[in-house]
């Protein structure tokens, strides 16, 4: 199959621009990355509307819950590792407490500035971002989601947290419904396993499933795109037809995707559960791809931990 | 018209002028210690609160609730108020007597503070309390915030004025440096930062925790228009004149900085560390409410 490959960066400078007339509320900010967030086009276009912050990701965060005060509608913009522990207290105290609707967009997050090294890849971030009150986090699957995202949140009456990425990977959901806030995205209907992914990793999981259904493994496929609020009812339907559920993310497996479908569940419906992502440890540079694989993110790992979950005996 | 034109001006407008001036600082500084002696009254009824913080900022916050802001406590959300961000958030006993004193809500609600389910938390918290413009108690935000605001109000056409009153703890943060900063580079009009100076923190003073001076010349650097004076900020006639002062710049970000007493009003608490948060206690709150009723006494004879 060939796909048209397009990065969530990308993606999210086209949005800034293509919703900039209709959202004349719309201002972005950014820390000294613009053009690596790709929000530098937005500020060439709009100057009045754009603020180049300098490397100060505090101050950047708080002038967005200003500006939002006073009826706008700030994006702000930066590296995801550096917009959520810099600014975690500002993230926290002025605009989660407050409710105050600011689009936070963490850019290059996962290992997808890999090359750049540990320093530079947001391995937690979902983690933090989840145990904000108030707060909405999206992590798009895809480009064509990430513009979803974007025009969601500006809607929104509260803060959201978007999670997006570097590097090219391929559309998946190009003239699909649209994402929805708090609904798992169901890609393939089974009855062996659910298998839970979101961000990037979801094209790797499609993958995994066709080729698990050629061996005669059914899976049940979910995108889970919005990781809080979560959807405890798809989630949950889903398990108790399977009984066995694995998920798949870019992030570290304590505190993101995984915990929270542990968390659903576990209050819920019984269920053996595997889980996909960084096993408690710093990655490292190097090519994003063979990084991905290395810790086990990839379509080869997430088929062969599928094929042995599917065959676990349940305790 | 020529002959009024020519006309010399009349010595007795100046003198009027004067003379209300006169009145309003009297009062200014009368219902600053009046509020302290409330302020005192709750934070001894509760067992809990910030004394220090609050008696200083006093006077700043009476000048601006009931003159130099152009706000409407009865309607909150009029987009063209000025707004204060009080940064320095463990004033906050002092802030809602201020608030509810101008109207914002009643004044007997000042007594449920730091009570469960009460609008009025121990620190600021602009979605339960009326009036107040910004969450605030983790030190270092308010000018960060105040700065977005301001901004806002270029973007948008407006004209109000966005305060924010910073204190020590406030100069200690990065943040604030970091905002101190940006607002030189964006220069949004009309925006002002009243710095609290008592220059005592919760462990000791200033100079002895982390020193700031020069001040003045710290924030001259990072290109703010610094007032020429440091005002004294219990003087209420000081800090009406540095109020007007800045209304009258036409250079922005602008920076009043005033002399102050943490814990003013109470001889034994002022400059004191000790009282950035201690419990006042019985035999305190005695000593203390007799000192602050005999100057009262003595303002009110100034009305």
């Amino acid at each position: 199959m060939t796909v048209n490959s397009v990065a969530m960066r990308e993606a999210f400078g086209d949005a800034l621009l293509a919703l900039a007339t209709d959202h004349p509320e719309m201002v972005v900010l950014d820390a000294d990355v613009a053009t690596s967030t790709r929000t530098a086009p937005f500020g060439k276009a709009y100057p009045d509307r754009f603020f180049n912050m300098g490397v100060a990701e505090a101050n950047m965060t708080d002038v967005a819950a200003g500006l939002a005060t006073c009826g706008l509608r700030p994006i702000a913009s930066t590296f995801a590792i550096f917009l959520d522990l810099k600014a975690t207290d500002q993230i926290r105290n002025i605009i989660c407490y407050n409710n105050l609707p600011v689009i936070l967009a963490g850019n290059y997050a996962g290992l997808s500035d890999s090359y750049d090294g540990a320093s530079h890849q947001s391995i937690l971030d979902l983690a933090v971002m989840r145990a904000m009150p108030n707060l909405a986090v999206i992590v798009p699957g895809d480009a064509v989601e990430v513009r979803q995202a974007l025009e969601l949140a500006l809607r929104r009456d509260g803060p959201t947290y978007i999670r997006l990425c570097r590097n090219p990977t391929p559309v998946l959901f190009a003239g699909a419904e649209p994402l929805q806030l708090g609904k798992i995205r169901k890609l393939r209907d089974g009855h062996d396993l659910t298998i839970a992914v979101c961000g990037v990793p979801t094209f790797m999981a499609i993958e995994a499933a066709s080729r698990l259904a050629a061996r005669g493994v059914s899976v049940d496929l979910l995108e889970v795109s919005t990781i809080k609020p979560i959807d405890a009812e798809g989630l949950t339907a889903s398990a108790r037809k399977t009984r066995k559920v694995l998920t798949v993310e870019e992030h570290t497996i304590f505190g993101g995707l995984g915990s929270a479908v542990a968390e659903t569940l576990a209050q819920r419906v019984p269920a053996l559960m595997r889980m996909i992502g960084l096993q408690d440890t710093f990655a490292e540079s190097g090519d994003w791809a063979a990084l991905m694989r290395k810790h086990g993110i990839s379509a080869d790992h997430i088929e062969a931990e599928a094929v042995a979950l599917a065959a676990a005996e349940i305790p | 018209m020529g002959s009024i034109a020519t006309r010399p001006r009349l010595d007795c407008d100046a003198v009027v002028r004067e003379k209300r001036r006169d009145k309003k600082s009297a009062m200014v500084q009368y219902l600053a210690q009046e509020f302290r002696v409330k302020v005192l009254d709750i934070l001894h009824d509760r067992g809990t609160g910030h004394w220090g913080g609050a008696a200083s900022a006093a006077e700043l916050l009476v000048a601006l609730y009931f003159d130099a802001m152009n706000i409407r406590p009865d309607d909150l959300n009029w987009p063209d108020r000025d707004r204060l961000v009080v940064s320095k958030g463990h004033a906050s006993c002092m802030l809602y007597t201020v608030l509810a004193n101008r109207g914002y809500f009643p004044t007997e609600e000042l007594a449920s503070f730091r009570l469960l389910d009460s609008r009025l938390q121990g620190h600021p918290c602009m979605h339960k309390t009326p009036g107040v413009e910004m969450s605030t108690g983790s030190l270092g935000h308010g000018t960060s915030v105040a700065l977005g605001m301001a901004l806002a109000a270029r973007l948008l056409g407006k004209s109000y004025w966005t305060y924010v009153l910073i204190g020590d703890g406030d100069l200690n943060e990065g943040q604030t440096w970091e905002a101190i900063m940006a607002a030189a580079k964006f220069k949004p009009p009309r925006l002002v930062a009243l710095v609290d100076y008592n220059k005592v923190q919760l462990d000791g003073p200033s100079d002895i925790i982390m020193p700031m001076d020069p001040l003045p010349e710290k924030l001259r650097a990072f290109n703010w228009n610094v007032a020429p004076v440091v005002y004294d900020g219990h003087n209420a006639a000081e800090v009406l004149a540095s109020l007007d002062w800045a209304r009258l710049q036409t250079q922005f970000p602008a920076a009043v900085i005033y002399k102050t007493h943490k814990g003013r009003g109470v001889s034994f608490m002022e400059d004191n560390a000790h009282w950035h948060g201690a419990v006042v206690d019985d035999q305190t709150y005695a000593k203390a409410r007799t000192e602050l009723l005999e100057t009262l006494g003595k303002l009110e004879l100034a009305l």
